[in-house]
C-alpha cells in the first residue's frame, strides 16, 4: 500500500488530499471537500496534466510579445516540449484573443492560442 | 595639452571646474564613475553646516563658514535647491550642558552668525517632536539642507556650458611628473596637463602619493543611513544633532531637501574604498536608535523606512582639509581630506584652489562666462497654470512616469538631453527623483529604461543602472 | 468645471467592475481614469491562468479576464481616459487629472470610487543589508519586462519572498530558460496560495525555504550573488546557516501595500493594519460619497473577489448618487462595529449601518498566523452565532464570513460583531 499526499489545485481552497494506492490501483481518496478534488487527485496520480501559459514574440505590434496558452490541459511531461516548440515562433500583429498560434502543439492535439489582443502599429 | 585636469567630479571637483570656467582655461574633469557625484559626494547627510563644529583657526572652520555663505548665493545663481532650516545640537543630559557652551564659543570664534543657546521650553516649542529629555540646544540658524548631487550637477553643467570638458568612466592609473607638466595615464588614454587638481575623495591619497614623497593616507569612514517616507518629512523642521562625539557629529535625525526624514549616519572606518554596502549590525543599530526615540518624542515607525544606504567619508587622520600645492610636485594641487563639512565648504575650497593656481598662472578672465544656469523644471513645483503652459509647449510634461514623485516624461527627456545629461537609471533618478519614492522604481523602471533607450539611441539591453558593467538586462526573451 | 456622477480612479479589475455595476444601477455619467495606456491594470501582465473560476466558471488568463470586463464596459459605453494621472482628489470630490492632450483638468464628481490597486514592497523597505547593484527587481517589475516587453532580466534567479507574483515568476522564468535556484521566505509559512506553490515550485523542483532570508547582497555594479540564512523565531539570522548563491537577478516578492496617497489627500481615514481605507457595509469611507474597492482597500489574492467587491462599491456609489447625494444624508449614528480579534487581523468592512445593508454581506478578513483544525467564530455581542471548522487557515489566503441582514435585525440590542479564530 502506498499513500500519496497532494494539494488539490482545483480551487483556491487547496485541500490536502490523500490518495491510497496499491500497485497503481487507486483504493481511496480522502481529504477533498468536493468532487473536483477527487477527480484531480485520481488524475494527478495517473495522468497529470497542466494548462501551459507563456508568451510568443510579435512583429509590428503594440507589445513585443503576445501571451498564449494551451487551449486545454496537456500532459505534464509535454510542458517543456511545448515550450521548445513555441520558442522560435514569431507572429505578425494584429493578434486576437483565441487566434491559434501553434496548432497541435507537441503532438498533444491541443492548440496554442493567443490570450491577448495585440494591435498592429 | 590641458591647462588643468581636475581628478574627481564630486562636489569639490565640479565646484572647482565651475570656478575655473570664469577664466580662459583649457580644462577637463575626469572621473572613474559614470556621472558627477558618484563617489564620496553621492551619499551623505546633505547638510550645509553652519560652522560651529570646527576647531577655531583651522582651515576647515574658515572654509566651512565661507562655504555656507557662498552656498546660498550659488543656489540662486545656479538654480539648485537649498533650505536654511537651521541646526539644533541637542543636549539630553544636564551634566553635559557645558559642551553646548563650548560649541557656542567655537561658533562665535569661527564667525558663525546668529548662534545661541535655546532652553528647553523654547526648544520644544520650535520642535514639538523632540525628545522630552532635551535639556537645551545650540541653535545655528544658518545651518541648512541641500542635495549634494544637485549641487554637483549644477556646477558641472555650468562648467560644461562655459567650455569645461568632462570625461567619465575614466580611471586614473598613473600620474607622471614631466618637465613643467603632468601625464595622466588612464584606461581611456594618456592626457597631458600643466596643472592637476586632486579632488579624488577617498582616493586623494592614491593620486597624491603618485607624485609626492610625502605620503598621505585617507581612510574611508563609512556612514549608513535609514531614509524614511515623506509622511515623516515634517517631523522636524531643523536638522537635529546629538552632542558630537569622537567619530564625528553623531547620528542625526533630520529632514532632507526632498522632504524625507533620515536617521544616520553611523561611522565605521573600513579598508575597501568602494565598500558602500550596508550591514545588518549598523542597520539594526540605527533601527534601534530610531525606534527607541534617540532624539525624538516618538518611536519612529520602521514600516516607514523606504531605503537604507551607505556613503564614505574621506577621512584624513588630522581631520583637516588639505588644500595646497604639493611641495615636491609643483603644479599638483591637493583638495584632500574633504570630509564633513566638505559639502558645505566645497564652493570655498574651489575659490581657494582656483586662487592658488591663478596666482601662479594668471589666466585671462573668460569674458563670455555665463554665470547662471536653469535647472530641470520639476512639474511638481509648478502652479496649475504653469503646468498647463509647460504641457502646451511640450505634451511630454503631461505624461507622468514616476507616480510616487510625480515626475513626467518631459523632465526625464530634459535630464538626458541637457549638458552632462543622464546616461543611466541612477543618473536619471538623481537628476529628476524618478524612482526615489516609496515604491523605489518598481513601476517606472521599465518606462525609464525605454525613454533612455529611445533618447540615447541604444538598445534596451545596453541600459545600465550606473554605467559600465551594471547592465539591467541580459537579453531578449526566446533567445539563447 | 465638467462634472460626472461617478468618477472611478483606476481602470484595473476593480475600477472596471465598479464602473459596470454603477452603470447597471442606472448611472450614465461615469468616467474611469487610467494612468496606463490600456485598461485592465496589472492583469495585462498576469499571463498565467487561474482567473475567473468564481466569476465566469472557467479558468482564464489575466489578459482574457480583463478583456471580458473591458468588452463589457465598451458595450455599456462607459467613458474612460487612458494615460491620465489623477494628481489630487479633494474631500469635496474635485478630481484633478493630468495628461498630454489636455494638461491639468478638474472634474467635479458626485461620488468617487477609489480603485488604484497596490504596489510591491521594495528592497529598501525590507532593510536587506549589502550593496545596491543592478539586478534587484520586484517580481512585478520583472513580470512586466518579461511578459509585456519581451526582455530577460537574467537567467540565474533567486527569489526572496513567497508572495504569489514571486511564485508565478519562478515558473515564468523557468519557462524562459532561467534556472530558479531557490525561493526564500522569512516567515515560517508561505505568503502565496497553495496552488501556486504546487504548480509553480513543486512541479519544477524549485525549493521553497521557509524561515530563510537574504542577509547580504553582493556585487558593486551588477549583482553577483546573495547570502541566504535561516532565521529564528525572532526572524533574526541564525549564525552558521549562511549559504551563498551566485545569482542574477534577485526577485523580491515580499508583500504588497495598497496605494493610498490619493485617499490621504481626500482625507480618507486609513486602517493601520490593511493600509487601506476604513469602510462600512457599502464600502464607503469616512468621506461621504467616496468608496473603495479592490487592492487599494485591502490586498486580495483572487481577482474574482476583487471584481465582486468592486461591483458592490460601484453599485453603492450609484445608489449614493441616486438617493443620498445633495441631501442631508449623513448616515445614521447607529453603527454595528465588526471587531477582529484572536487570530483575525482585520475585517472589511469594519462597520455596518443596518439600514443600508444588503440581504447578505460578505465580510472578508485575514488571519495572523497558520491555524490548523480551527474554527472561524462569529459573535453577536457575547453570543456565538457562527462556528465553522477550517482544516487550515494561513495569512496568505483570505477568509470570509457571510452575514444575513435578517439575523442582524432579529438580534436585539446588537452593538458589536466579533470575528475570531477558536480552537474548538
Amino acid at each position: 500500500m502506498e499513500k500519496r499526499e497532494l494539494t488539490c489545485i482545483g480551487c483556491p481552497l487547496g485541500c490536502q488530499v490523500t490518495v491510497t494506492m496499491d500497485n497503481g490501483e487507486i483504493l481511496d481518496v480522502t481529504g477533498n471537500t468536493c468532487p473536483r478534488g477527487d477527480k484531480y487527485a485520481r488524475e494527478e496520480v495517473t495522468n497529470p496534466t497542466r494548462v501551459v501559459t507563456s508568451i510568443v514574440r510579435v512583429n509590428g505590434g503594440n507589445l513585443a510579445a503576445v501571451s498564449v496558452k494551451t487551449q486545454s490541459v496537456i500532459p505534464k511531461d509535454k510542458i517543456f516540449e511545448t515550450l521548445e516548440e513555441i520558442k522560435p515562433v514569431i507572429v505578425d500583429a494584429p493578434v486576437k484573443i483565441g487566434d491559434v498560434i501553434v496548432p497541435n502543439v507537441a503532438g498533444t492535439g491541443v492548440d496554442i492560442i493567443a490570450t491577448k489582443n495585440i494591435v498592429a502599429v | 595639452m590641458y591647462d588643468i585636469i581636475v581628478i574627481g567630479a564630486g562636489v569639490t571637483g565640479t565646484c572647482t571646474a565651475r570656478e575655473f570656467s570664469k577664466y580662459q582655461v583649457n580644462m577637463c574633469v575626469i572621473d572613474k564613475g559614470d556621472d558627477v557625484a558618484s563617489g564620496t559626494s553621492k551619499a551623505n547627510s546633505g547638510i550645509i553646516h553652519a560652522g560651529y563644529d570646527c576647531t577655531p583657526g583651522s582651515l576647515m572652520a574658515k572654509l566651512n563658514v565661507r562655504g555656507n555663505e557662498l552656498m546660498y548665493q550659488l543656489s540662486e545663481e545656479l538654480d539648485f535647491p537649498t533650505k536654511m532650516n537651521g541646526s539644533l545640537i541637542v543636549c539630553t543630559v544636564e551634566a553635559e550642558r557645558g559642551k553646548l557652551d563650548q560649541l557656542l564659543a567655537q561658533g562665535e570664534a569661527n564667525g558663525v552668525p546668529g548662534c545661541r543657546i535655546v532652553e528647553k521650553e523654547e526648544l520644544l516649542a520650535m520642535e514639538p517632536n523632540l525628545t522630552p529629555n532635551a535639556v537645551a540646544a545650540l541653535y545655528a540658524p544658518t545651518g541648512g539642507i541641500i542635495c549634494p548631487f544637485n549641487l554637483a550637477i549644477a556646477m558641472g553643467e555650468n562648467a560644461a556650458v562655459n567650455g569645461c570638458e568632462f570625461k567619465f568612466e575614466t580611471e586614473v592609473q598613473d600620474i607622471v611628473k614631466k618637465d613643467g607638466y603632468f601625464e595622466i595615464v588612464t584606461n581611456k588614454g594618456t592626457f597631458e596637463t600643466k596643472a592637476v587638481v586632486n579632488a579624488a575623495g577617498v582616493y586623494a591619497d592614491k593620486m597624491h602619493n603618485m607624485v609626492s614623497e610625502k605620503k598621505m593616507k585617507i581612510v574611508a569612514r563609512k556612514g549608513e543611513y535609514l531614509l524614511m517616507d515623506k509622511e515623516l518629512g515634517n517631523y522636524f523642521s531643523a536638522t537635529v544633532f546629538p552632542l558630537p562625539g569622537k567619530m564625528g557629529k553623531g547620528v542625526l535625525t533630520a529632514p532632507t531637501i526632498h522632504g524625507n526624514l533620515f536617521v544616520g549616519p553611523s561611522a565605521t572606518d573600513i579598508e575597501d574604498k568602494e565598500g558602500v554596502n550596508t550591514t545588518q549590525e549598523i542597520i539594526d543599530d540605527l533601527v534601534n536608535k530610531a525606534s527607541n526615540s534617540h532624539l525624538t518624542k516618538d518611536r519612529l515607525p520602521m514600516n516607514k523606512v523606504i531605503t537604507s544606504f551607505a556613503g564614505l567619508r574621506a577621512h584624513e587622520e588630522n581631520h583637516e582639509f588639505i588644500v595646497e600645492e604639493v611641495a615636491d610636485a609643483p603644479g599638483f594641487f591637493d583638495a584632500a581630506g574633504i570630509e564633513s563639512p566638505g559639502l558645505s565648504s566645497s564652493p570655498a575650497i574651489a575659490e581657494m584652489i582656483v586662487g592658488l593656481i591663478e596666482d601662479k598662472h594668471n589666466f585671462p578672465k573668460n569674458e563670455n562666462f555665463i554665470a547662471t544656469r536653469k535647472g530641470i523644471t520639476h512639474m511638481e513645483d509648478l502652479t496649475i497654470e504653469e503646468k498647463n503652459e509647460m504641457i502646451k509647449k511640450d505634451p511630454r510634461y503631461g505624461a507622468i512616469v514616476c507616480r510616487c514623485e510625480m515626475v513626467t516624461e518631459g523632465e526625464l527627456v530634459d535630464a538626458i538631453n541637457r549638458p552632462l545629461g543622464a546616461r543611466s537609471l541612477d543618473g536619471l533618478k538623481r537628476r529628476t527623483r524618478q524612482g526615489m519614492g516609496r515604491c523605489q522604481a518598481g513601476f517606472c523602471t521599465p518606462r525609464a529604461m525605454e525613454i533612455l533607450s529611445r533618447e540615447l539611441g541604444i538598445p534596451m539591453t545596453e541600459i545600465t543602472k550606473k554605467g559600465e558593467g551594471s547592465n539591467m538586462l541580459v537579453g531578449k526573451i526566446k533567445e539563447d | 468645471m465638467k462634472s460626472y456622477d461617478v468618477i472611478i480612479v483606476g481602470g484595473g479589475p476593480a475600477g472596471l467592475a465598479a464602473a459596470i455595476a454603477a452603470k447597471k444601477e442606472g448611472i450614465d455619467s461615469i468616467l474611469i481614469i487610467e494612468r496606463d495606456n490600456q485598461l485592465g491594470g496589472i492583469l495585462n501582465q498576469c499571463i498565467h491562468n487561474g482567473f475567473g473560476l468564481h466569476t465566469f466558471k472557467e479558468e482564464l488568463t489575466g489578459p482574457e479576464y480583463a478583456a471580458r470586463f473591458i468588452d463589457q464596459a465598451a458595450e455599456l459605453n462607459i467613458e474612460y481616459k487612458l494615460h491620465t494621472m489623477v494628481c489630487d482628489i479633494s474631500k469635496e470630490k474635485v478630481v484633478m487629472v493630468m495628461n498630454r492632450e489636455e494638461g491639468m483638468v478638474l472634474y467635479q464628481a458626485k461620488a468617487v470610487v477609489l480603485a488604484m490597486g497596490c504596489r510591491e514592497r521594495p528592497r529598501g523597505a525590507l532593510n536587506i543589508p549589502g550593496y545596491r547593484p543592478a539586478g534587484i527587481y520586484s517580481a512585478g517589475t520583472a513580470q512586466r519586462l518579461v511578459n509585456m516587453e519581451g526582455f530577460m532580466p537574467g537567467k540565474k534567479v533567486v527569489i526572496l519572498g513567497s508572495g504569489d507574483i514571486g511564485l508565478i515568476m519562478a515558473r515564468r522564468m523557468t519557462f524562459e530558460g532561467a534556472e530558479v535556484q531557490v525561493v526564500a521566505e522569512v516567515m515560517p509559512y508561505s505568503g502565496g496560495l497553495k496552488r501556486n506553490i504546487v504548480q509553480c515550485l513543486d512541479d519544477y523542483g524549485i525549493p521553497l525555504k521557509l524561515s530563510h532570508t537574504v542577509i547580504d547582497i553582493e556585487g558593486k555594479d551588477r549583482l553577483t550573488g546573495v547570502v541566504i540564512a535561516e532565521v529564528g523565531p525572532d526572524r533574526k539570522p541564525i549564525p552558521g546557516t549562511e549559504v551563498h548563491y551566485d545569482c542574477y537577478p534577485l526577485l523580491l516578492s515580499c508583500g504588497m501595500l495598497p496605494e493610498n496617497e490619493l485617499s490621504k489627500q481626500a482625507q480618507v481615514e486609513l486602517s493601520p493594519i490593511t493600509s487601506g481605507p476604513i469602510v462600512d457595509e457599502s464600502l464607503e469611507t469616512n468621506i461621504e460619497g467616496v468608496f473603495a474597492c479592490g487592492n487599494v482597500l485591502h490586498v486580495h489574492d483572487l481577482v474574482d473577489y476583487v471584481s465582486e467587491e468592486a461591483g458592490i462599491a460601484g453599485k453603492n456609489a450609484a445608489l449614493y448618487v441616486k438617493e443620498r447625494y445633495g441631501k442631508d444624508s449623513v448616515k445614521s449614528e447607529d453603527v454595528i462595529k465588526i471587531n477582529a480579534v484572536q487570530g483575525a487581523r482585520y475585517t472589511v468592512p469594519s462597520s455596518i449601518h443596518l439600514e443600508n445593508m444588503a440581504d447578505m454581506l460578505t465580510v472578508r478578513f485575514r488571519v495572523g498566523a497558520v491555524f490548523k483544525n480551527s474554527y472561524i467564530s462569529v459573535y453577536f455581542n457575547d453570543e456565538r452565532v457562527q462556528h465553522r471548522k477550517k482544516q487550515v487557515m494561513a495569512p496568505g489566503e483570505m477568509e470570509q464570513i457571510i452575514l444575513k441582514k435578517k439575523a442582524l435585525e432579529e438580534f436585539e440590542g446588537l452593538e458589536t460583531i466579533t470575528v475570531k479564530i477558536e480552537e474548538e
